[in-house]
């Protein structure tokens, strides 16, 4: 059982609560916006985990998401833009009994924090990686990000956007992630599932959730979160099973003789045809195609675990090594030290 | 020849002679030999006085080929010696170094005292049917056949030399043979030939008893920064990005394990220095180094550093700029962007070595005052502290104070609750490190609320915390001792320097001396804040020279803080003063 550390008078450790994961502070995000549910279930997740909130530290960087940090009642740090993964590099290094979250948007880590998101995911850092997705940039007002569609009509782009926007999976994958998920905000049951499936992986893990700002880009995921629409479009990817969706699971994905997916009738191909979902598989390519199954989330759409695979973690081992020998080390280690391999000595005349 | 250089260096410190040295070598890892831009020189001064400067002109020039007499020949002393390896004078390179005529022959040395020596053929003969060695590695034994001729030269002892060579090349029996035979025909041709008249005799020069070693500015700031581990008790925690010349620092490191040193090559220079920040919220000694092209990337990260008021030191080993400029030349040029190179309000305190092995005194005085102050340090020392050598005088390590980290174990405030910006009596706020109960809190870059640590956008709190944060780093300002003058009777004038000139100002300060004239000098350890009583002293002259490699840093903020009228001399041509140099500029001003 999780506890919180207090004690019910009889010496029975409390179970923790969501309040043991809750900052007082007065939450300041639009009326409306999804960054509302995401804290909600993280917030009642927690618990769950088993990690006392003073062991668990979020990390964030510049951008709406960023105010995230505040709401939760463990350690927390605001830094700067693009930078929360290199700063929770340099902690979860240093300290791997943390739990270290990381808290960034489509700007903070795909624009100008992109080389440290990629870095930390090839070194597999143990650190959880929160990439709430609104492809929008909120705090600065509505330019478009690096996940807007192309031809995008934003503030910064009256005449529509000329780039071609990342997919965060596609990018996360190529950077050797070693867990990839995607989410949806308002799913608060599966949004908790795949962030106890990321809590639980030994290594850096890549959860994207879409997450609709209602106020600059409303609507943007509505294929996914309108009660209709998700019926028909909604792909969950569970491992093992044939990958099938559809009101009826009438949908299926299968292979195409040259490799790439494709959506079909499963009454057509039969539920034999189905591709099987693996995401322990070495091999990332059918990860990749899941993750371009959907090059926007307007129609069918993947969610779930796309790639969970096991490498080894970045410096594990080390640490223990390294306090031992520091533990170890006094004056005489440190003289030694100084003294070097050629000193002589001038005697007092 | 860098590896000549210092071979030669150790044997002359071991015999207690004092020097110093200046190596010299080009940005490009393997410049086409015999080209101008590829010459690698070593200068080593070595005199039975006290050594202060490298600099100054050499009496000896080695010259292995006509481009190292080219690009060195200026700095020889007039009436000098030149050792040419005539091998290396062919049609050849005296075209790709640019010479009409040979210079050999030519008659234009005729001011210098000429050796010519054959040194590729007697090299080559020298390491002659020694098994498996290749032509191309006879060829590279010339440098230990040079060393080994100025080791006779000089009277250096050849034992240290040949135990060194049959240390590093151990493992390899040819390469070791070829190498022990180039260096004694080098010194027993020194020997015999009738052709090299004068032998110098260097007598050892009187030091302050003490066990000593040989140590450049990189080595020293290595290990003052894992002494300020050990008696801190904190972990250190380096991160950076190779940049010349401060890699050396991140390999020096990387190599001390035994004394729990992280070391982490980061993707990038901003996030070395976010994951310091990152290992210094979560309780560690983060410590990040780099060259002015990588501090302008940290800007960023330290400003936040300056807000979270966390310990951390950057280290900055200065190089000629702007831009890539000359990454392996030196210079004092960043004292600005430390001072202010961060938009708003940003203060932090600023640390200057001045000689290769304090270097280390200076590392250890970053970490305090960064964990004193809970504040980012920056170090600064440059290119020449850091790739030149000194013999240091070891510390006694049981009386470097400790250093006490007071972490915070509680709560500080009312009904058991933590207040993160509650200041002590030096305004510094308590450290509170995830893992610990009780002391959650969240903290960022945003305005801080005076105390709580919330985020505030009241006026007046800002304007509190932004005073609040300058008075913290002007506090450091109480540790320090009385600013040393040497002081002269009827002295009016004081030379005032930072950082690496301090061995030319010294220097160039005896030589006036000498000449009969009045002048005083002192060098500025901590350049922010400043000491106390640097007006008083400053005030106390009629004249105030600021000799700095830049355009004039320094004197810009003495006379901006005390309206002195000091006057400027610069130097940027990413070489350290010469003491002749200094000298007649002070003549001129004094
Ligand atoms: S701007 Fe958009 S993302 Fe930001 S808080 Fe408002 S709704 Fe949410």
């Amino acid at each position: 059982m999780s506890t919180n550390g207090h004690t019910n008078g009889h010496g029975t450790p409390l179970p923790m609560t969501k309040k043991d994961f809750s900052s007082d502070q007065e939450t300041r995000w639009c009326p409306g916006c999804g960054d509302y549910a995401i804290l909600a279930t993280v917030q009642s997740l927690m618990p769950e985990l088993g990690v006392p909130p003073e062991r668990t530290v979020f990390i964030s960087g510049i951008g709406c998401a960023g105010r995230f940090v505040y709401y939760m009642d463990t350690y927390g740090m605001h830094s700067i833009h693009g930078r929360a993964p290199a700063l929770a590099t340099g902690l979860a290094v240093s300290r791997p009994e943390l739990s270290v979250w990381v808290v960034t948007g489509d700007g903070d880590s795909l624009s100008i924090g992109g080389n440290h998101l990629i870095h930390a995911l090839r070194r597999n850092v143990p650190i959880k990686i929160l990439l709430f997705n609104n492809q929008i940039y909120g705090l600065t007002k509505g330019q478009y990000s690096p996940t807007s569609e192309q031809g995008k009509v934003t503030k910064s782009t009256p005449f529509g956007s000329q780039d071609h926007p990342f997919n965060p999976l596609a990018l996360a994958l190529g950077a050797e992630a070693t867990f990839v998920a995607r989410a949806v905000d308002t799913d608060r049951g599966h949004v908790a599932d795949v962030l106890r499936a990321a809590a639980q992986h030994k290594g850096a893990s890549f959860v994207e959730i879409y997450q609709n700002c209602n106020v600059f880009n409303d609507g943007a995921f509505d294929a996914l979160r309108e009660k209709e629409p998700r019926k028909r479009n909604m792909i969950m990817l569970e491992a093992g099973q044939p990958i099938r969706f559809g009101e009826d699971n009438e949908r299926g994905v299968v292979h195409r003789p040259d490799g790439s997916l494709e959506i079909v009738d499963v009454a057509d191909v039969g539920e034999e045809a189905l591709v099987i979902h693996d995401p322990e598989h070495r091999d990332p390519s059918l990860a990749f195609a899941l993750a371009h199954l959907a090059e926007r989330p307007i129609g069918p759409t993947p969610v779930g675990v796309f790639r969970s695979v096991s490498r080894p973690v970045y410096a594990e081992g080390l640490y223990d090594e390294l306090e031992e020998a520091r533990n170890s080390v006094g004056d005489e280690e440190l003289h030694e030290l100084l003294t070097g391999g050629d000193a002589w000595t001038v005697p007092a005349a | 020849m860098q590896l000549a250089g210092s071979r030669f260096t150790d044997a002359t410190a071991m015999l207690g002679n004092d020097l110093a040295t200046l190596p010299d070598f080009p940005a490009e890892i393997r410049a086409p030999a015999g080209t101008l831009h590829g010459v690698s020189a070593f200068q080593i001064h070595f005199a039975s006085r006290d050594i202060l400067t490298p600099g100054d002109h050499p009496n000896v020039l080695v010259a292995m080929n006509p481009a190292a007499l080219k690009t060195n020949l200026a700095a020889l002393e007039k009436g000098g010696t030149i050792v040419a390896n005539e091998d290396a004078f062919t049609d050849n390179n005296l075209r790709k170094a640019g010479y009409q005529a040979n210079p050999l022959e030519d008659g234009s040395l005729d001011d210098y005292q000429l050796f010519r020596v054959p040194m590729t053929t007697m090299t080559v003969r020298a390491t002659e049917g020694i098994e498996g060695i290749m032509a191309k590695d006879q060829q590279r034994t010339k440098n230990v056949f040079a060393l080994g001729l100025l080791s006779w030269m000089y009277g250096r002892p050849t034992e240290i030399t040949v135990e060194w060579i049959e240390k590093k090349f151990a493992g390899n029996p040819g390469i070791r043979d070829a190498n022990l035979n180039a260096f004694r025909a080098g010194y027993n041709f020194g020997e015999t030939a009738e052709l090299l008249a004068v032998h110098y005799e260097v007598k050892p020069a009187p030091v302050e008893p003490g066990t000593y070693r040989n140590i450049n500015g990189t080595s020293a700031t290595a290990m003052g920064l894992i002494a300020a581990s050990v008696k801190s008790g904190l972990r250190m925690v380096y991160a950076s990005y190779p940049i010349t010349p401060a890699s050396e620092l991140l390999h020096e490191l990387s190599r001390h394990k035994r004394f729990g040193v992280r070391t982490m090559q980061a993707e990038d220079e901003i996030a070395a220095a976010g994951m310091v920040v990152g290992a210094a919220f979560g309780g560690s000694l983060g410590v990040t180094a780099s060259s002015g092209p990588g501090l302008d990337l940290k800007a960023e990260t330290i400003g936040l550093g300056v807000m979270l008021e966390l310990p951390m030191v950057i280290v900055d080993v200065q190089r000629a700029g702007p831009s890539t400029g000359m990454p392996t030349k030196t210079e004092q040029g960043d004292l600005m962007l430390a001072m202010y190179g961060r938009h708003g309000e940003s203060p932090l305190p600023i640390v200057a070595a001045y000689t290769p092995g304090q270097c280390f005194d200076a590392a250890i005085e970053a970490v305090r005052i960064a964990v004193k102050y809970r504040t980012p340090v920056i170090l600064l020392t440059d290119t020449f502290l850091a790739n030149s050598s000194e013999p240091w005088r070891l510390p006694d390590v049981s009386q470097i104070p400790p250093i006490d980290p007071r972490f915070a174990t509680g709560p500080n405030g009312e009904d058991g609750a933590f207040l993160p910006y509650l200041r002590d009596e030096n305004l510094a706020r308590p450290w509170a490190v995830p893992g610990t109960p009780g002391l959650r809190h969240r903290i960022g870059g945003l305005e801080k609320q005076h105390e709580t640590g919330n985020i505030s956008y009241d006026p007046t709190n800002h304007a509190l915390m932004t005073r609040l944060r300058a008075e913290k780093v002007a506090k450091v300002a109480d540790d320090m001792p009385p600013l040393e003058v040497d002081h002269e009777d009827g002295a009016e004038v004081l030379v005032l320097g930072w950082g690496s000139s301090y061995g030319s100002i010294r220097a160039a300060v005896r030589r006036v001396r000498m000449k009969g004239r009045k002048v005083a000098s002192a060098h500025l350890f901590h350049l922010n804040p400043l000491p106390h009583d640097l007006e008083e002293v400053l005030r106390s002259y009629r004249k105030v020279i600021v000799p700095e490699m830049n355009m004039g840093q320094l004197v810009k903020i003495i006379r901006a803080e005390y309206l002195v009228d000091a006057e400027s001399v610069t130097k940027v041509e990413g070489l350290p003063f010469f003491a002749d140099e200094l000298e007649a500029a002070i003549l001129e001003h004094a």
